[in-house]
């Protein structure tokens, strides 16, 4: 067996390089219709004919080697370092039958850094709609390369693909054009300068803008000295290389391509007519939001009672099938509930995210852009922030990951730093029990409270997001270009499969996320909340026995008096009652406490971490639901979720920083502490005050 | 006239481009001179402007919109 081949997919936002990625590797990598939507580097193997293995590696998107924006420069990055273990062998450059004039644009300056390339013509499914014809024999030979015509989405062509891959040796190298010649004597200077060195590669290494990149500079180090011209004069020459390529391209395609404009129909015109007008645009994206949050609490009930009830039972069968001990204990009491507290929203998530990742597939997620972008503007923010802001309510870590095809500096960290706010999808199961616990049910106009409610709580994190961003735009003295250009695509009928995988992959990390971290705290609590220090919790029989001994309780009573003041004494007990003061002005009692100070490793623990503690002590059979309905506030006695504590809670999750996932992926694109520092103990200091100042106008 | 001042549905060819003001990118994406450009659709208060530039479809804010210099067909 030979080496594998390095084979890097590299083309123009959206034309379905990652599809391409998927067909040849067979893994799952996301597919969206959205330009930016893979944003670093994804890597798989190929099975090529004659037992030859291809190492692909799927790079986001770029519209030329002249990087603007972070995603872009880790394709330059890579193509500019031959030192690197990834830098490719083959080029496979992905282009969209629709946008072939633009796509070609990058393929002819990848054909200058003499990297063997072979072109991809994808979405041919496309070409009798659009009434296009390609002369591939003629293009072949224009464009000094083999061409792939495919379709990922009816799986056509790929096998020939792999042919072409296979045979990279036979490629040609030659450039396509000879860009050298917009000034004939500056990279006359420059061949001699550097005699070893591949001209066009030195061009780019002189244009690139500092401000990206950490590109093997040293290498180039010498061209420093070769910056003869000025910022204006390098761009003016861009500008003109960009013309002079653009010429070819066009000469080119008028013989290989013709577009039969009588029989290309346009859906496109016709939906952004309503879809992106003033008026019916913003009427339009408010029914959908509205929907969405109707559909997540009307759709998955009964699936989740049916949960409920399941791992309730689950939990007892466990007790009284299991021989009595400590372990049946943790595992009934701990590990059981634990994990039914996140099974349970499953049903919720996965509508979540089904309607996002439809939102994204159809390419509608760009008209948002547009019709937000003034809006979101005035806060300091780009219309390209509204996708973070919306995929945000699934997980802020991908949210956070989506802003790197933000231009601006400015509008990107103040993205990542307001995008915490937004609703995630780990603070719906605590809204939701919550809600359900102190909003009464009924309806309003069809739409029931409770929905409205969680409605308003989303609502609540956007505006805290857009009004941080207002703050932050105004104190944050960052100067940079402020840019905005989106590509709008054309409207695709989602694609069952890829909205499925989405769908099943997003709730799969979710569940198995969270899951772990669920388990392990759950144990840890159990045990905190089975053992104690001192008399009080090992004597705790002999002490409640003695202090009720005149009042004529009945053997369960009593029994659950003692199990309480175990519960209480301790370790978790202790530590809670330590904590209490703090939480007291709020209107929660210990367990709560508990509850809010574990959600720190990630939110979803909370309802976890209450089934847990409840159940310890208590035999009887219950829903997590009922057991919260249940518990008394110890001091002023009534329900302790009422509506004063419930809103209090809902306010407290709302605007509180705690996931530390997050707070990893906010150092890892800021790289600094500062920031994601920041944002933990601005936003939970602020989601205290707000708690509390709740609590204590609604008691 | 300068591509801000395009009406919807109204088509111009683009005749200059300020090299200065306009982000190379947007070049890269079609906006040359000599290129046919519609104005698709306009956002509140014209802006940002939802164009089809060559074929292309992009939206791009008005502040980048006037410093693109376009003729239109009936001049
Ligand atoms: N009609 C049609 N659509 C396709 C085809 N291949 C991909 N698509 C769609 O094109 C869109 C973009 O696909 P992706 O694979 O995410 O494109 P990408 O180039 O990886 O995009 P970025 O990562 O954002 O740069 C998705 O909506 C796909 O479903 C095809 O052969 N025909
Ligand atoms: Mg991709």
């Amino acid at each position: 067996m030979s080496k594998q081949i390095n084979v890097a997919l590299i083309g123009n936002p959206n034309t379905g390089k990652t599809s391409v990625f998927n067909a040849l590797t067979g893994l799952n990598q996301k597919v969206g219709n959205y330009p930016g939507i893979t944003v670093e580097k994804k890597e798989g193997i190929c099975k090529l004919p004659r037992g030859v293995k291809a190492h692909i590696i799927d790079l986001p998107g770029t519209y030329s080697l002249n990087a603007s924006s972070l995603d872009e420069n880790v394709v330059i990055e890579l193509l500019l370092n031959k030192n690197d273990k990834d830098y490719p062998d083959l080029a496979v450059v992905v282009s969209d039958v629709e946008n072939l004039k633009r796509n070609l644009l990058l393929f002819t300056q990848i054909k200058d850094l003499k990297i063997p390339t072979i072109l991809v013509i994808n979405m041919s499914d496309r070409m009798a709609y659009k009434g296009i014809s390609l002369d591939i024999d003629y293009l072949e030979q224009e464009l000094k390369t083999k061409i792939a015509l495919i379709s990922t989405r009816k799986n056509k062509g790929i096998n020939e693909l792999k042919e072409l891959i296979t045979h990279y040796k036979e490629l040609s190298t030659e450039p396509c054009l000879d860009a050298s010649s917009i000034d004939e004597s500056y990279f006359e200077n420059l061949r001699k300068a550097f005699p070893n060195q591949l001209l066009y590669k030195l061009w780019l290494v002189i244009t690139q803008d500092v401000n990206f990149g950490k590109t093997d500079r040293k290498t180039y180090d010498a061209v420093e000295d070769f910056k003869t011209k000025s910022k204006t004069d390098l761009k003016r020459l861009q500008q003109k290389e960009t013309i002079k390529r653009y010429q070819f391209i066009n000469e080119t395609l008028k013989k290989g391509q013709t577009i039969d404009l009588n029989s290309a129909k346009d859906l496109r015109i016709k939906l952004d007519r309503i879809l992106t007008h003033k008026v019916w645009g913003y009427l339009i994206f408010g029914a959908i939001l509205l929907t969405i949050f109707q559909a997540i609490y009307d759709w998955s009930s009964i699936p989740m009672d049916f949960i409920d009830s399941s791992f309730a039972s689950l939990s007892e069968w466990t007790k009284n099938t299991l021989p009595e001990g400590a372990f049946t204990n943790l595992l009934a009491e701990g590990i059981i509930s634990g994990l039914g507290g996140i099974v349970i929203f499953i049903p919720q998530i996965a509508f979540l995210f089904l309607f996002i990742s439809i939102l994204e597939e159809s390419g509608y997620m760009s008209r948002v852009v547009f019709l937000m972008d003034r809006i979101m503007r005035r806060f300091g923010l780009s219309g390209k922030s509204v996708v973070p802001l919306i995929s945000g309510t699934a997980c802020a870590i991908p949210a956070i990951m989506a802003t790197r095809n933000i231009e601006s500096w400015k509008e990107r960290l103040i993205t990542i730093l307001v995008t915490p706010f937004t609703t995630c999808s780990a603070r719906l199961p605590v809204y939701l029990i919550i809600i359900a616990l102190v909003i009464p049910e009924g309806r309003i106009l069809g739409l029931s409270y409770q929905a409205l409610t969680l409605m308003l709580l989303y609502l609540i994190g956007f505006g805290a997001a857009v009004g941080s961003a207002w703050i932050l735009n105004k104190i944050l003295k960052i100067k940079s270009k402020s840019f905005f250009v989106v590509e709008m695509p054309n409207y695709k009928l989602p694609l069952f499969k890829n909205v499925a995988l989405t769908v099943l992959e997003k709730t799969k990390a979710f569940v198995f996320g969270a899951g772990k971290i669920i388990l392990a705290i759950s144990i840890v609590l159990w045990f905190l909340a089975s053992y104690g220090p001192g008399d009080n919790f090992n004597n705790a029989d002999t002490i409640v026995t003695e202090q009720y001994a005149s009042e004529n309780l009945t053997e369960d009573e009593l029994h659950q008096k003692i199990e309480s003041h175990k519960l209480e004494h301790s370790f978790i007990g202790i530590a809670g009652h330590a904590i209490e003061p703090a939480i007291r002005p709020l209107g929660y009692d210990w367990k709560i406490g508990i509850a809010i100070v574990s959600s720190f490793a990630a939110r979803e623990v909370f309802v976890g971490t209450l089934a847990t503690i409840y159940s310890v002590g208590s035999d009887e059979e219950e829903t997590i639901k009922n057991r919260m309905a249940g518990e008394v506030n110890p001091i002023l006695g009534g329900p302790l979720f009422n509506f004063a504590s419930g809103i209090s809670l809902l306010l407290f999750y709302a605007f509180a920083m705690q996931c530390m996932s997050t707070l990893a992926v906010v150092k890892k694109e800021t790289n600094s502490w500062k920031w994601p520092m920041y944002q933990l103990v601005i936003m939970s200091g602020f989601a205290y005050i707000v708690a509390l100042v709740a609590y204590q106008v609604l008691k | 006239m300068t591509l801000a001042e395009l009406k919807r549905g109204q088509q111009g060819i683009i005749t200059d481009v300020s090299s200065v003001h306009i982000p190379l990118k947007l070049l890269e994406m079609g906006c040359l001179p000599g290129n046919l450009v519609e104005l698709v659709q306009v956002a509140p208060f014209a802006d940002p402007m939802y164009l089809n530039i060559n074929g292309t479809h992009l939206a791009i804010r008005k502040e980048t919109a006037i410093h693109i210099i376009i003729e239109t067909a009936h001049e």
